[in-house]
């Protein structure tokens, strides 16, 4: 069989690309499939340049009064490490999950807006490259009263004002020079592609859904991926105006954010958390839902109480909205205030805790089968519940006023974001290799990793509670020698080393599985959710067919029924049944058209950049130029039509 | 995108790009809502200078508050006319459109211009820099609109003429004009007259 596409050379700009191999496929794509598996690697990449960070981080704190980072360089350090583990690794990895696995979860040919869907990786990469350009064209200087200008260095020149950008702290005044401009006009970029995205995963998940994927059938990262969109959706809009007005405050002599002018510093932290304490949920739920997807796969067992995690989850995402302040107890808010958030903060344990109670009934009495993904998946659901705890300490106001801006909170979150939604991450990773490749990868060194990474893990991030709650502060380059911390910050350090050899285990076992790895069949986990019912690696057209989902967990029912005693019993012909399956998913029968690749999305994104250069040096020329290759894309994509009508397959 | 795929979607009924229009516009309500708010927390500081509510022109403000409601009706009259499919009763109410948008900017480049020369500047006090922003963020709005119809009218010139799906639909655009026309009674009541 071969697939014939020619497209009908319509030009509106360019000609229409035709690549289906080679990069300029790549540049030009819009399969869900290609861009899910480029957000993918662009963020791994982004993962390693955060954990190099971390690294250089811990190398400074595992002596006491180091001098191998000066302070400038330390607070660049931890600022890029921030912000590249969320904006640029965890966030886009998870989108990476949604743009492949939506719309084969849904039983979808792509998402509803393919175009849109390049447009916001494009974004993202323009924003990624855009912030760390930072490390070419930004300045930082030195401060008054702060440290010297020849401390900063070539490290020192990025942004410096943390990942938070505490006002008036990342003014002007005390982050002078141009990174942080980079910093905030970056986010901004990279917010734009998370908005775009949001808008394109609702509307999926909403109109795409095929025949009777009614919304209580559908797995349950569908509905975690649908949480998120919203929580994307209502939060970066806040942060968008927070950010414009510190660029407004930073290069156009306004004063929102500082007090000399009449401004409100405080009001910069409502704003940031706002976005930033539903953005904490925007990077956990997919784990959550990846979670939810592998463990009834290895514990051959239904989800334990579906509709308690899908509601669970929306829970989540709606009190997410109001707990923002629990980050500023020890800003000046009010005591009223302050019970309150300390109260809600309290409420949004019992979803979190509804969800762990049910992983734990749906692995209760199952048969399971310990694999990387499993293992992962436990290992998230151990990790995921320590960092949960120490979080719900934090409501409690005098405790959390003792463990502001010490390593404690550090402890906190890392577990939540590492434990939680990089092991959760990790684990589909793995379960999802066989689906995206059509290889397995091999066990014992995804085991290896596992072990590797856990320990590694806890030895990071597990003292950091002791060293936080004796009195170790965050964000800080130096601690004296009289205060005894060394003995634990040697085995922070020696922790944060075992992960990175964890990490290089990992990309071995990527690397060499997917290019001699044993060949996969299409259904390797006998797993219940329709995305296994094509071939691996995934087809173009993801179905041949639009699917009819008769039930949840609609691929398990179709290969298994029950006996008397409810137990699952293999259907007589449930061989025959896949055979079949995988002869249609090969060989559709029918007429297919999927959307033509563009050159659109690449070009309009493009022009951001040069808009956020023009902002920073206040540059017209630029700002033509960032003006002009947003209209040329806007319009060439206006005038092009979605699908070329020749682009077809054939079969012979 | 609702070109025909042979695949069944929309189970809701509602079409994909109005649906995605809808989910845009719900996010932009809380772009307005931040800068609306942040506006009425600095709306009594006069620190350190005048007030800008010295310099308000309302009735000025009001006409051209008034051309930009007028668009909307423009709009709802160009729709009408497609739907019964007259082509050059379509484009002559887009046009249009555009056109009352078009003034309503001229307008407030003119009042901005005008503050400007009172000693005005978008950095004179933080009453001043949120009034920018807040109405300049709105500005903004009001040029996309425009460029929108103005490039719906072009599409109209072709041809195959206008209809009411597919690529850059007459609903899709009209949802968002209104959208930013509903904003500026709320920014209008907000600003210039509480």
């Amino acid at each position: 069989m071969t697939k014939i596409i020619e497209p009908k050379r319509q030009s509106s700009i360019f000609r229409r690309p035709s690549s289906e191999t080679g990069i300029w496929s790549w540049i030009t794509t819009v399969d869900h499939k290609k861009i899910g598996i480029m957000y993918g690697y662009a963020a791994f990449f982004f993962l390693l340049i955060g954990g190099l960070e971390a690294l250089i981080l811990r190398i400074q704190l595992s002596q006491p009064d180091n001098n191998f980072l000066t302070a400038a360089e330390y607070n660049a350090m931890f600022t890029m490490h921030g912000t590249t583990m969320i904006f640029l690794a965890i966030m886009p990895i998870s989108a990476a999950f949604f743009n492949y696995l939506l719309p084969l979860q849904i039983g979808a040919r792509d998402v509803a807006f393919p175009r849109l869907n390049a447009l916001s990786f494009w974004i993202f990469i323009f924003g990624g490259a855009f912030l760390y350009s930072t490390f070419i064209f930004g300045t930082a200087g030195a401060p008054e009263g702060g440290y010297l200008a020849e401390e900063v260095g070539w490290l020192g020149s990025a942004p410096n004002g943390g990942w938070f950008g505490y006002q008036p702290n990342a003014g002007m005044k005390y982050s002078p020079g141009t990174a942080m401009d980079y910093w905030a006009i970056g986010l901004q970029i990279l917010g734009i592609a998370s908005l775009i995205s949001a808008f394109n995963f609702i509307t999926t998940i909403i109109n795409m859904r095929t025949e009777g994927m009614r919304f209580m059938r559908m797995p349950v990262f569908t509905w975690m991926t649908f949480a998120v969109s919203f929580l994307l959706a209502f939060s970066l809009p806040i942060i968008a105006i927070a950010l414009f007005y510190v660029t407004f405050d930073r290069k156009f002599g306004t004063t929102f954010f500082l007090t000399e002018g009449g401004g409100d510093p405080i009001l910069w932290q409502h704003l940031f958390w706002l976005f930033g304490h539903p953005e904490v949920y925007i990077l956990i739920l997919p784990a959550f839902g990846i979670v939810s997807e592998v463990l009834p796969t290895f514990s051959r067992k239904p989800l334990f109480g579906y509709a308690a995690i899908v509601f669970a989850g929306f829970g989540i995402a709606f009190i997410g909205f109001g707990v923002w302040a629990h980050h500023m107890f020890a800003s000046a808010i009010s005591p009223v205030a302050q019970a309150g958030f300390g109260l809600s903060t309290m409420v949004i344990a019992v979803p979190t805790g509804v969800k762990i109670f049910n992983w734990l009934g749906t692995i209760w009495g199952g048969k399971l089968k310990l694999n990387t993904p499993m293992l992962f998946s436990l290992g998230f659901i151990g990790m995921f519940l320590i960092g949960g705890l120490s979080g719900v300490t934090h409501s409690i106001v005098p405790a959390d006023t003792q463990q502001t801006d010490t390593y404690y909170v550090v402890a906190h979150f890392h577990y939540v974001l590492f434990g939680g939604a990089l092991f959760g991450i990790f684990s589909g990773l793995y379960y999802w290799f066989p689906k995206v490749w059509g290889k397995m990868y091999n066990e014992s060194l995804g085991k290896i990793h596992f072990w590797l990474m856990m320990i590694g893990f806890n030895l990071t991030f597990g003292p950091m509670h002791w060293l936080g709650l004796q009195g170790q502060v965050r964000r800080t380059w130096v601690y004296a020698e009289e205060t005894n911390l060394q003995f634990w910050n040697i085995v922070v350090t020696v922790g944060a080393f075992i992960i990175a050899l964890s990490i290089i285990v990992f990309m071995i076992n990527w690397i060499f599985s997917k290019r001699n790895g044993e060949k996969a069949p299409f259904d390797p986990w006998d797993a219940r959710t329709i995305e296994w019912t094509i071939p691996s690696p995934t087809p173009v057209w993801n179905f041949s067919k639009a699917p009819i989902v008769k039930s949840l967990d609609d691929f398990w029912h179709t290969k298994y029924s029950e006996d008397e005693e409810g137990r699952a019993v293999k259907r007589a012909e449930a061989d025959q049944i896949l055979l079949d399956l995988e002869e249609e998913g090969l060989n559709p029968s029918e007429h297919i058209e999927l959307p033509s690749p563009s050159y659109f999305p690449i070009v309009l994104a493009s022009g951001l950049p040069f808009l956020g250069y023009a902002v920073i040096y206040k540059s017209i020329p630029l700002a033509l130029i960032g003006s002009i290759l947003l209209l040329i894309g806007g319009f060439g994509w206006g005038t092009e039509p979605l699908e070329e009508e020749a682009f077809e397959d054939s079969h012979e | 995108m609702s070109d025909s795929h042979s695949y069944p979607h929309e189970p809701t009924g509602v079409e994909t790009r109005k649906l995605g229009m809808w989910v845009f516009l719900s996010t932009e309500i809380l772009f307005f809502g931040t800068l609306i708010t942040t506006f009425m927390i600095f709306k009594g500081s006069d620190f350190p200078g005048m007030k800008l509510t010295d310099v308000y022109d309302i009735p000025f403000t009001s006409i051209s508050s008034f051309i930009l409601l007028m668009s909307s009706l423009t709009m709802v009259l160009a729709h009408n006319a497609l739907e019964v499919n007259d082509q050059e009763k379509t484009r002559v109410w887009l046009l249009a459109t555009a056109m009352l948008g078009a003034v309503f900017l001229a307008g407030q480049i003119y009042e901005f211009t005008e503050f400007y020369h009172k000693g005005f500047e978008l950095s004179t006090n933080i009453f001043s820099s949120s009034f920018y922003v807040l109405t300049g963020f709105h500005g903004l709005h009001v040029f996309i609109g425009v460029v929108l119809l103005l490039a719906l009218w072009g599409i109209g010139q072709r041809q195959k003429g206008l209809t009411l799906e597919g690529g850059m639909n007459l609903e899709f655009v009209a949802l968002y004009w209104h959208f930013v026309d509903i904003v500026w009674i709320v920014l209008f009541t907000v600003v210039y007259l509480i």
